[in-house]
């Protein structure tokens, strides 16, 4: 955990609500994606965690939903505010660990770590693919972003005007060679692609609403196969046979 | 250079700064952000005889200046934290700890104070009374005099170490609970704990809570920290308290004390920013120079003389 400034350099709209923010800082502290920030807002007393969708030494990238009163405010911020922020939070996603070939799974904001992750996939050589999913193709967001790193991906739809009609799970049933996911989006969406029949394996990205973000609360808790674990500290990013999906979500 | 040391039923701490209980752990992650030998004391997490999982999610709820919390007092249980804590604790920290314990029964608290008896670095117990009352249909221990009298009786027994009882601020009159604690025996009070409060989720119509309520903090209860320390002081001026409500800054802190507080608390303030103790131990000297004292203890109550 590292405290920072880190300065709004840039806020692009993506769709309807979600927009892309550039921010300059020291990021060193950031080790792996699926990692978060925690920042501070002006006239908020919670900072509001958010994933790192990427990030070099001196700078992030993040997608913001606008979720509540404090997200709209803080994809309006001006250019060159300055913003207080905890960078570092959580556990990552570990992609040594993942089987081949792995399919990254994305819901909606979700897709935001996949994106950094999909980066160090392949700079290191992995062989991965990525399944995101939306309500619509006017909710879509970042394909062609996906798409430039050089990696096969699908889309899905919940209309059908984008991709497979229907949910990532329907494009996952197309792709049965694929036994091992890392994903993040909406629990319910978590929880269907957790249960399909052809998983051996798999890392998942959880929610929470949280306070501190740095395990010291414990607003966050869940109960997994391992105890109590704090989706701040402990996860975000939980694997597969840890998970219980009945009772902790 | 001014003397930031200040006592508390005979346990000396070198600055009144302390983190309060359930914003703190039991002091692993503040200690990989700081040396924590910097505080006066810390209270850790409150602590049951057995290990609690706490409330359903979601627990935390955001309001204007502070939050709401429904952990529900997670803990590993007193065993857990004899084991595996306490020890861990002797290696990040070196001054006195305050241990909170909680229970249902009257027969659980002097147990778990008991528990704690032979424990060198523990100087002070804090006895949260807000827990329900298990025996006597959930309403809790701190609500009425008779039973944070109760409380404090079983506790004053079962230990030799300094007992602060931990107060609620849900209450009609709480200098009559304050009174009801030091006429049993109570070395010292520690107060506010959380005001019940609750949000509603415009999206599902529903409490955003799954405990439905849960205890406001944050700098949005100080004012009414401080005005219940001032009542507390008045009517029970020899002990000394611990107060605790939205501390957040040096001068927050020196409020604390003028309104009668030897110590203060700071909750809330670690989980925006987890440096919040040790920015406010930093910015003690300059609030004693501007307030003109050398010993800091002398603000204790200042606002009640002259």
């Amino acid at each position: 955990m590292k405290q920072g400034i880190f300065t709004l350099e840039q806020a692009r709209q993506l769709t309807g609500d979600v927009w892309e923010l550039r921010l300059s800082g020291d990021a060193a502290a950031i080790a792996a994606p699926g990692q978060f920030v925690n920042v501070e807002l002006p006239g908020r007393f919670l900072r509001r965690p958010i994933s790192v969708c990427d990030w070099t030494e001196t700078g992030l990238i993040l997608l913001v939903k606008e979720a509540g009163e404090g997200t709209k405010e803080l994809v309006r911020l001006p250019a060159g505010t300055e913003l207080d922020v905890l960078s570092g939070l959580g556990n990552g996603f570990d992609f040594s660990a993942a089987q081949e070939p792995a399919v990254l799974v994305g819901g909606g904001i979700g897709i935001a770590p996949l994106y950094g992750l999909a980066k160090r996939m392949l700079a290191a050589g992995r062989e991965v693919k990525a399944v995101l999913g939306f309500r619509s193709k006017e909710d879509a967001f970042y394909l062609e972003e996906f798409a430039a790193l050089g990696l096969e991906v699908r889309a899905a739809s919940e209309d059908g005007s984008l991709g497979t009609r229907g949910f990532v799970t329907d494009v996952l049933k197309e792709l049965p060679s694929c036994a091992y996911v890392l994903a993040c989006g909406p629990t319910p969406m978590l929880r269907a692609v957790c249960a399909l029949p052809q998983l051996s394996g798999g890392q998942f990205s959880f929610e929470a609403r949280m306070a501190c973000g740095f395990g010291a609360c414990v607003g966050c808790t869940i109960e997994t196969k391992q105890g109590l674990r704090r989706v701040c500290k402990d996860g975000p990013v939980f694997r597969k046979e840890d998970i219980l999906w009945q009772t902790s979500l | 250079m001014a003397d930031l040391s200040v006592t508390l039923a005979g346990v000396r701490l070198k600055n009144p700064v302390i983190p309060a209980s359930g914003t703190f752990g039991y002091g692993r992650e503040f200690a990989e952000a700081y040396d924590l030998d910097i505080l006066g004391s810390f209270s850790w997490k409150g602590t049951t005889r057995d290990p609690r999982p706490g409330n359903p999610q979601p627990r935390i709820a955001e309001v204007p200046s502070g939050m709401l919390n429904a952990v529900g007092l997670q803990n590993p249980g007193m065993e857990a934290v004899l084991r595996e804590e306490l020890p861990y604790i002797a290696g990040i920290f070196h001054g006195p700890v305050i241990a909170n314990v909680c229970g249902f029964s009257l027969e659980e608290y002097a147990e778990n104070c008991r528990a704690l008896e032979d424990t060198e670095q523990v100087k002070i117990l804090e006895v949260n009374i807000s827990c329900p009352n298990v025996h006597a249909g959930g309403k809790n221990f701190g609500s009425d005099p008779q039973s944070a009298a109760a409380v404090t009786r079983a506790v004053r027994a079962a230990t030799r170490k300094p007992v602060f009882m931990k107060l609620s601020p849900n209450v009609t009159d709480i200098a009559e609970i304050a009174r009801a604690c030091a006429d049993e025996g109570a070395d010292g009070l520690c107060l506010i704990n959380t005001l019940l409060g609750m949000r509603i989720d415009l999206n599902t119509k529903r409490p955003l809570l799954a405990n439905r309520t849960g205890g406001l903090s944050g700098p949005a209860v100080f004012p009414v920290a401080l005005r219940m320390v001032w009542d507390v002081y008045e009517a029970v001026p020899k002990l000394p308290i611990i107060g605790c409500g939205g501390v957040s800054s040096a001068e927050d802190a020196a409020e604390m004390m003028l309104a009668g507080a030897s110590a203060v608390e700071v909750g809330a303030a670690n989980l925006r920013d987890p440096w919040a103790c040790k920015t406010i131990i930093e910015n003690l000297p300059a609030v004693c120079r501007r307030l003109g004292v050398e010993k800091l203890s002398d603000l204790t109550g200042g606002a009640h003389h002259g």
